[in-house]
């Protein structure tokens, strides 16, 4: 009889443990959307290998951002410069090596150094300042969208600074962010007839999907490291607890200031890693690239279950979020939806996001 | 020889600007004993633990530590010569589980390769046996500190403090949030605290909850002392007065 009663609240709490799971929200999205786009658009090809590409690389686009953007929300903090930052990378790149003749490797150092400096800039700037950083960053989104386009006007008269892979062709660091990584083994795949070759055209014979983005590894390899830092570490500790409650954090000796600093930093690296897969795949830097990508961010990591008021989130649950983003964005193409649509959908989406994290956060604060 | 006490703080005066928060206070604090400092709001308490805490520095009087002047220029140095504050609200992040929160800032961590991880199983342990110590049941380590009560909680921070080595914990208003039951129980982990030799500074304006502990009453009043009795040598209604009628503990000895 007792042993029934402890069995039952045994059950009723790991009901609770799954239910307070920060991705648990998103872990359903990404079934939903997958079951949804399975059954309506299993014929268009968006399930075969080359269209699980097309989405799988959207995909990543969106994990990359959304998981510096996850680590800075947690942290308690917003960035809003992610999509100027993303178009000033860029910029930065092509007019150092195609302009100045900078090699490459050198241009997208200077790059992440920048980058990485001006994110520090306005952490630093939020922290002093005492201001919220959804003003600062937004004040760094016009500052740097100006910039950009300014840089790219004098030095070019254009705004599209085109040439990159040509300067790119020998650099030891351009692959690392524009190339493929196990193409030998997709050559011997279509060897055997396991995928599908090019019929016709220049890339006859060649296998429709020759490797896998070095976007995708970037992607998989910030979600590891994002994740691992944040629930293995101490310094993941202090993440939690800078965005969780900074006076109380500061009280005991997590030091605040240097964790909000360092996660600017990151959110920066993230969008220059970004950037400088674009350059180096397109072959040029538009001044005008990454609109948006902030709050695409921003959703990307809300649908994953954290909290806007910091302190709470999860890495995973941001990658699956930037999934459900990519999937459906793709799916919408592939179903031949209008693609306006797709923005309706993310409204709702963030809504319901918003409305469930609300209702979860006050489950376990204990709040009424 | 004869024995200082532990802390001693003599003639503190602390002004921001033309206001004078303290205008001369002095108390001196004893391994084992929980002296408690009352006063109305405004009283000065809240800036007088400030000033223990390293939060605030003194325009004015001295410092002892067993003896021995010192200065105390930030809560890192208050933390380091034993000087524990939990503070009414700002005790723990309710977010975080019981474990995060409890080794926040000291977390144990172990080599692995050439990482250094948390290491929770080690976290875990030691926190679910601390926790079995000061009569919380834990349902599991990472719960989080959100599900715990406002007095479990009180306890939790109180527990912390005195694992990680406090000598002096002050506790600013822990029970002036809660009910009667909860109460009681913090009450009940000061008490054991203070069997261990910790020195307890508690501040509260509840005149029946520090009579059921206190050793010591210090009554402050717009910045001054008013007085310290021991327990024994005076009585609810005088201790009351006192806080409202600015009476001298002299006069009402009488």
């Amino acid at each position: 009889m007792s042993d029934d009663i402890k069995n039952n609240s045994n059950l009723r709490s790991n009901f609770r443990t799954v239910m307070l799971r920060p991705d648990l929200g998103a872990i359903v999205g990404v079934i939903l959307v997958f079951l949804f786009f399975f059954l309506v658009a299993r014929d268009t090809g968006m399930f075969s290998l080359e269209g699980s590409m097309n989405w799988g690389i959207v995909s990543s686009q969106f994990i990359i951002i959304a998981v510096g953007a996850c680590l800075l929300m947690i942290a308690g903090e917003f960035d809003l410069s992610v999509g100027s930052m993303i178009g000033f990378a860029g910029i930065v790149i092509a007019v150092t090596s195609v302009v100045w003749g900078w090699p490459v490797w050198l241009s997208i150092i200077s790059a992440f150094a920048i980058s990485m400096a001006i994110g520090a800039l306005i952490g630093y700037i939020t922290i002093s300042t005492n201001l919220p950083s959804f003003i600062v960053s937004l004040a760094f989104l016009y500052i740097l969208r100006g910039l950009t386009i300014f840089i790219a006007i004098i030095s070019t008269k254009k705004t599209i600074i085109g040439g990159v892979t040509e300067v790119a062709q020998d650099d030891w660091l351009a692959p690392i962010f524009g190339g493929e990584i196990f193409t030998g083994v997709f050559q011997w795949l279509a060897e055997q007839g396991i995928i599908q070759t090019f019929v016709a055209g220049t890339k006859a014979g060649q296998p429709v999907v020759s490797g896998i983005p070095m976007m995708m590894v970037w992607a998989l390899g910030l979600i590891v490291f994002a994740h691992f830092l944040l629930t293995k570490t101490r310094f993941g500790n202090w993440i939690y607890a800078s965005g969780g409650d900074a006076q109380a954090a500061k009280h005991i000796g997590v030091p605040v200031n240097r964790v909000k600093i360092l996660m600017f930093v990151f959110t920066a690296f993230c969008a220059t890693v970004f950037a400088t897969t674009q350059v180096i795949e397109f072959g040029s830097a538009s001044a005008d690239r990454g609109v948006l990508k902030e709050f695409e961010a921003i959703i990307s990591v809300v649908i994953g279950g954290a909290l806007l008021t910091g302190g709470y989130g999860s890495v995973i649950g941001a990658a699956l979020g930037a999934v459900i983003f990519g999937v459906v964005q793709q799916g919408l193409f592939f179903i031949g939806v209008e693609s306006s649509l797709f923005r309706v959908f993310l409204g709702v989406l963030l809504l319901l996001a918003v409305i469930l994290n609300t209702h979860v956060r006050k489950l376990i604060t204990g709040a009424k | 020889m004869s024995i200082s006490p532990l802390m001693e703080l003599n003639d503190i005066h602390k002004s921001f600007g033309n206001v004078d928060a303290l205008k001369g206070v002095s108390i001196s604090i004893n391994a084992g004993e929980c002296h408690c400092l009352l006063g109305d709001n405004g009283a000065g308490k809240s800036t007088f633990i400030k000033i223990m805490s390293g939060v605030h520095q003194p325009t004015k009087g001295q410092i002892n530590i067993n003896g021995k002047p010192i200065e105390i220029n930030n809560p890192r140095e208050a933390i380091d010569v034993g000087i524990a504050t939990v503070y009414q609200d700002l005790a723990l992040i309710p977010l975080m589980s019981v474990s995060r929160n409890f080794w926040l800032g000291r977390e144990l961590t172990k080599k692995v390769g050439p990482v250094t991880l948390m290491d929770f199983e080690k976290c875990d342990s030691i926190l679910m046996s601390e926790m079995d110590k000061i009569g919380i049941k834990l349902r599991d380590p990472s719960q989080s500190i959100g599900t715990l009560s406002g007095g479990e909680r009180q306890t939790v921070a109180i527990a912390r403090a005195v694992f990680f080595g406090a000598k002096i914990l002050i506790l600013d208003e822990p029970t002036s949030a809660l009910g009667v039951y909860q109460t009681s129980n913090v009450l009940k982990t000061i008490e054991r605290v203070r069997e261990k030799g910790v020195a307890v500074v508690f501040i509260s304006h509840n005149v029946s909850h520090a009579l059921a502990v206190g050793d010591k009453f210090t009554v402050l009043s717009r910045g001054e002392t008013l007085g310290t009795a021991k327990a024994g040598e005076i009585d609810f209604q005088e201790l009351q007065l006192m806080m409202s009628g600015n009476k001298e503990l002299s006069e009402l000895k009488k």
